[in-house]
């Protein structure tokens, strides 16, 4: 066993053991090639991190109307904090024909 | 509905969609010169736009169909290097870049929010003829499977472009 996982492992069980303490927070990719997000529907909690990983050589947005707007220019990675629970749909503004959903649980 | 469809058939067919020349099927060089030049005149027409625009929506607009179509193009470009293909000037290309050059002229007279609705009328339409034309016409009668390939991300291209123009020309209204 590599000694990371074994870290993990012991990591597992400390927290297992105090119960109380909230989900670790997770980092989500979401992969953009050729103008589709993938996976387009997600599913999420408050303070994970949601991970677009650009390949076209064109910038897109995720954008959520009435609320966040993330930038990811062409091949760049971009991540954004996710603050609120609730149901989103978001596009990109730039060709509104790219849509994702992410379901973000309470913490 | 029967009076808004027939409204809008008309408006369209006083702009004057581009129309691509039917006839014999393109040669990959063909379709990668009109693909290209399909490119250059969105451009073209936007750096019009910002030039004379004073509206926001329209000149931002404008500026996402610079970069995406140069973008795009460099791609393009980079590909028929690989492929070892030389674009060739055809009958298509050269109707396309007629008309839009008379559509420049045209809107080259307009100003303020009368240029910006014709601007953006013109992209929807723009965009839509050549949705078109790489559907029925370009992507099946390209052979190379990358050039394809390429062909039908410039349709979910010019797909998002139009529901974009269509956002900006509601704004107008
Ligand atoms: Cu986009």
């Amino acid at each position: 066993m590599l000694p990371g996982l074994k870290f993990v492992a012991v990591l597992g069980v400390v927290v297992g053991a105090m119960g109380s303490i909230p989900a670790q927070a997770e980092t989500i990719r979401v992969n953009i090639d050729k103008l589709v997000f993938a996976p387009a529907n997600i599913s999420a909690k408050v303070g994970d991190t949601i991970q677009w990983v650009n390949e076209d050589v064109l910038a897109h947005t995720a954008t959520v109307k009435g609320d966040w707007d993330v930038m990811i220019p062409p091949k760049k990675t971009v991540s954004f904090v996710l603050k609120k629970a609730g149901d989103v749909e978001y596009y990109c503004r730039f060709h509104p024909n790219m849509k994702g959903r992410i379901a973000i649980a309470p913490k | 509905m029967f009076v808004r469809l027939s409204t809008a058939v008309a408006v369209i067919c006083l702009l004057g969609t581009p129309s691509f020349a039917q006839g014999a099927k393109p040669t990959d060089p063909q379709i990668a010169h009109i693909a290209y030049t399909a490119g250059v005149i969105d451009v073209t027409a936007a750096k019009q736009a910002i030039k004379k625009s004073k509206n926001k929506a329209v000149v931002s607009f404008a500026k996402d169909m610079v970069r995406d179509h140069e973008a795009v193009n460099k791609q393009a470009l980079a590909l028929v290097k690989k492929l070892k293909v030389t674009p060739e000037d055809n009958d298509t290309s050269r109707t396309l870049t007629k008309q839009a050059a008379a559509k420049q002229a045209e809107l080259a007279k307009l100003k303020g929010a009368a240029y910006d609705k014709a601007y953006a009328a013109n992209e929807v339409a723009y965009h839509k003829a050549v949705i078109g034309a790489l559907e029925t016409q370009l992507i099946p009668a390209s052979s190379n499977a990358e050039l394809k390939g390429l062909l039908e991300t410039g349709v979910k291209i010019f797909q998002g472009h139009l529901e974009h123009a269509e956002h900006v020309a509601a704004e107008l209204k």
